[in-house]
């Protein structure tokens, strides 16, 4: 019975992804896709794939870091620098993918170098650690010949594209939901929900904790990889704390622990700025409005009976539980 | 330049540092919350000193005090909309409107004064102290540590002398409790607030003396900064902050002189990152430990 | 050789001696309690056996092992299960969740299965269920699987707990103050479960109580801790009728 619950929302949440890849390759087929909005697609992409793999740290696992663009920008530059040098030798097909791969894997292995020491710390502490390793892996590739320093690296292949995009976000779900959904998964919540309990159950923290600050920093690679793909120059400078920032914004606006949420809210807020480029100089005014105002209806007490409308993913359980409450009554 | 005078720019670039990281350490230990939103005040401050003093053509005192009336103001406004509503709130939710309120302070700053960065008045004109052929101190240096001892030097009489600085430590300790022994926990938690966003004021201030430049996003590196130099002496705890912050501006300047600028950010950020490893509430921060 | 063997066991504080001296040797099968009045240290003992905290003196076998000095994910692995003074549930998950993570090491399939949905993966997960479900059942849960775990009424919130321990198939169980909070009619149903438990699982179990009615009730033997130092220890009706052990309670 839960399983088959389980499995329809996945599948929902799969269809709405579907459904909207589709309906976009068709304005774009027949060329009623604007400029404008076919130079979103792959950033809309990029931060589903970031929001997605985020949400499993600060969502499931719960613990705040601010520095999933840095390990955005590692995977970004191993991957260019893969597919700069490969360029003339191996086709697209094999490189592209293989560059994401590799990204990916890099990202892997600073997220554990970085997780290893500093996984213990807790809270806010974790939130300014992650911040400052973030922040030294940007001045590190600006000071470093081989990436290209601060004029940035030129000579990425442009190979990314929307269908590429959506390729990678169904495998970022479709992992990420199956991940939270097993063992590993429930063992990543638990420790949200009681790290003592957890541990008195002979759960092993350290390792789950480990295991989602990596899977999460391989998604961060290749959606880096992506990105290096898709711009002709890779600057180090766009992979500063206020990336991450925008990230951690996309997650929480979905709603936490809300794989769905994060896809929405991603592309709300992606989309946003540039829905309101008429408003001009006004838009980050705005923007900041409505971030602040959702927060505070999402948050406040005194719009409780609101509770859970301001954000996606809430949303979502909200319209569940009257669908419920109908079935039962 | 000599070891001594770069000491000594340390120094100062610590102590405004250590200016913002009080506000920081402060609003932390009373409201719980990282106001993210912190480093924008300095930079509404510089820019209030900057339109009052380069604009309105007022003297550079009265420029001083607007600067530093309105960021006290705007501290309490700000924690009255934005963050007293949330008060029980998830500490994500408060983190993130921290944040949106920092884009809006920024984005404000944008569209009335433009991003080109605008050139600082010099509010004070004295002349460079020589105490010999290499060491020459600058004034404003001098001005900065020394105005910033003096506000320290208050600011702990304050808490711990008064009655409101008391009430202050007692909400930080134990919310519920100061308020079940008659503490007014808003009026409290408003002063601090207020406290705090004046003294960003007072580093906003510094920073345009030291740099000779503002622009809308000037606040954003100084308050992060501020915010490791708060995390780094023990977030909550005053003392820490001072000395989190003068560490910090030292460290930054010497690594400036002696090693790399570019790096100096990252070195910055490494020396949080194995204070924190060894000692992970920070230097003068005290162990919690949860009970089972 | 008991089950579970406590010998001299001490911790203190920052000077303050919380625990001084404490031994205790339960047998395998036994019902043991471990009474005191509050700050006794009973909680504290409970900590150090479970490797919350640990202890400055004094050493710990189950079995004949020892534990002393290893921690809380050790000790567990070694056969000792525990429920909380204060409830610790994974409250935003289901019921049937938290007892799957206490069977977390006695079921196991890799991350890379979990993460294809292999045959593996369905067949451990539907044996996870049904283990599950069946623990449930022990409790009269199997109804309410699909719930929050923080929806559960205060009650049912224990009895959880002690499900989600004993799927850890420990052998030795710790139940810090199970019957807190419950009405007379609750905490007479959980006497039989625990009994039930003790027989059906073969359990040993060492509790920590304040209603005398359940602690007389079942215990066989109890300790009674007072200033953190054992004021009596033995067959419950004896040390119940300690003259000691009435002052300790109810004062000169």
């Amino acid at each position: 019975m839960k399983k088959n619950n389980l499995n329809i929302h996945n599948l929902i949440t799969y269809g709405i992804v579907v459904a909207a890849f589709l309906f976009v390759s068709i304005l774009v087929w027949t060329g009623n896709a604007s400029r404008h909005l076919q130079a979103m697609l792959v950033p809309i992409g990029l931060n589903i794939i970031l929001a997605v793999s985020l949400n499993l740290i600060v969502g499931f696992l719960g613990e705040l870091t601010l520095g999933h663009a840095g390990f955005m920008s590692v995977g970004a530059y191993a991957g260019c620098l893969f597919a700069i040098k490969y360029a003339e030798i191996l086709p697209t097909a094999v490189r592209f993918p293989l560059a994401m791969i590799i990204g990916g894997l890099v990202a892997c292995v600073f997220g554990i170098i970085i997780g290893v020491p500093v996984l213990r710390l807790k809270g806010d502490y974790l939130a300014i650690v992650t911040l400052a390793f973030g922040e030294i892996i940007r001045s590190i590739i600006i000071n470093l010949e081989f990436t290209g320093g601060a004029s940035g690296l030129k000579g990425t292949p442009q190979n990314s594209n929307f269908y590429i995009v959506f390729v990678v976000i169904m495998i970022t779900l479709v992992v990420i939901t199956n991940l939270v959904n097993s063992r590993a998964g429930r063992a990543i919540c638990s420790i949200r929900d009681n790290r003592i309990a957890a541990e008195s159950l002979g759960i092993n923290i350290t390792y789950y904790k480990l295991l989602a600050f990596v899977i999460a920093a391989f998604f961060a690679g290749v959606a880096g990889v992506i990105y290096g793909h898709n711009l002709s120059i890779l600057q180090a400078s766009v992979f500063d704390y206020n990336r991450s920032i925008e990230i951690l914004v996309i997650v929480v606006l979905g709603g936490m622990g809300s794989i769905r949420g994060s896809v929405i809210a991603a592309v709300i807020i992606t989309a946003l700025p540039e829905m309101l480029r008429s408003l001009a100089d006004y838009r980050m005014l705005i923007y900041a409005v409505v971030l602040i105002a959702m927060m505070l209806l999402n948050g406040s007490q005194k719009f409780d009976k609101y509770k859970g409308r301001m954000n996606i993913g809430g949303l979502f359980t909200l319209l569940k539980n009257k669908k419920s409450a109908k079935e039962a009554g | 330049m000599s070891f001594i005078s770069n000491l000594i720019n340390g120094l100062s670039l610590g102590s405004m540092y250590a200016l913002i990281a009080l506000g920081y350490t402060m609003v932390y230990g009373i409201a719980k919350m990282l106001n993210f939103a912190h480093g924008d005040v300095i930079m509404v401050g510089a820019f209030t000193m900057f339109t009052a003093a380069a604009t309105l053509k007022f003297s550079p005192a009265i420029s001083i005090i607007a600067g530093i009336i309105v960021c006290t103001l705007l501290g309490v406004i700000i924690e009255k909309i934005a963050y007293k509503p949330l008060r029980k709130a998830s500490p994500l939710t408060v983190l993130i409107t921290a944040i949106g309120v920092s884009y809006f302070l920024q984005s404000l700053a944008l569209l009335i004064f433009g991003s080109n960065q605008k050139s600082f008045p010099m509010l004070f004109n004295f002349e460079p102290i020589r105490v010999n052929e290499d060491l020459i101190l600058k004034s404003d240096s001098l001005m900065t540590m020394g105005v910033t001892i003096l506000i320290m030097v208050a600011l702990t009489l304050f808490i711990n002398k008064t009655k409101t600085g008391r009430a202050m430590l007692a909400v930080s300790e134990d919310k519920g409790a100061a308020e079940l022994m008659g503490v007014n926990v808003n009026k409290t938690i408003s002063i601090t607030f207020a406290i705090g966003s004046s003294l960003a004021a007072v580093a906003g201030l510094f920073f345009g003396l030291t740099y000779g430049f503002i622009g809308p996003y000037t606040g954003a590196m100084p308050g992060i900064k501020a915010f490791v130099a708060a995390v780094l002496g023990g977030i909550g705890n005053i003392p820490g902050a001072m000395l989190g912050g003068i560490l910090l501006g030292v460290i930054e300047n010497l690594s400036k002189a002696y090693i790399s600028t570019e790096l100096s950010d990252a070195i910055v950020f490494a020396v949080l990152i194995i204070v924190l490893l060894v000692k992970p509430t920070g230097l003068m921060g005290k162990k919690i430990n949860e009970k089972v | 050789m008991a089950l579970l063997e406590i010998k001299n066991l001490g911790i203190s504080f920052g000077g303050l001696h919380a625990v001084d001296n404490f031994n205790a040797s339960v047998e395998k099968g036994c019902l043991y309690g471990l009474i005191g009045p509050n700050g006794a240290g009973k909680t504290t003992v409970f900590n150090m056996v479970t490797g919350v905290y640990k202890p400055t003196c004094g050493t710990i076998h189950l079995d004949g092992k020892n534990l002393t000095g290893k921690n809380s994910i050790q000790i567990n692995k070694q056969g000792i299960a525990r429920t909380f003074q204060n409830i610790r549930l994974f409250s935003n998950m289901s019921v049937l969740d938290n007892v799957k993570l206490g069977l977390q090491n006695q079921i196991k399939y890799s991350v890379a299965q979990g993460i294809f949905h292999s045959r593996s993966y369905k067949r451990k997960e539907k044996e996870m269920d049904e283990k599950a479900i069946s623990i449930l059942k022990v409790f009269g849960l199997e109804n309410e699987y699909n719930y929050l775990a923080s929806n559960l009424p205060y009650g049912k919130q224990r009895k959880l707990e002690i499900a989600r321990a004993l799927a850890t198939t420990p052998k030795l169980l710790l139940l810090d103050e199970p019957a807190a909070g419950m009405n007379p009619n609750e905490t007479g149903e959980l006497m039989d479960t625990i009994r039930f438990v003790r027989d059906e699982f073969d359990m040993t179990i060492l509790l920590i109580e304040h209603d005398m009615k359940l602690v007389a009730g079942i215990c066989e033997r109890i300790s009674v801790l007072n200033f953190g130092t054992e004021l009596a220890s033995g067959k419950t009706e004896q040390v119940l009728n300690d003259p000691r052990v009435i002052t300790a309670y109810l004062g000169e």
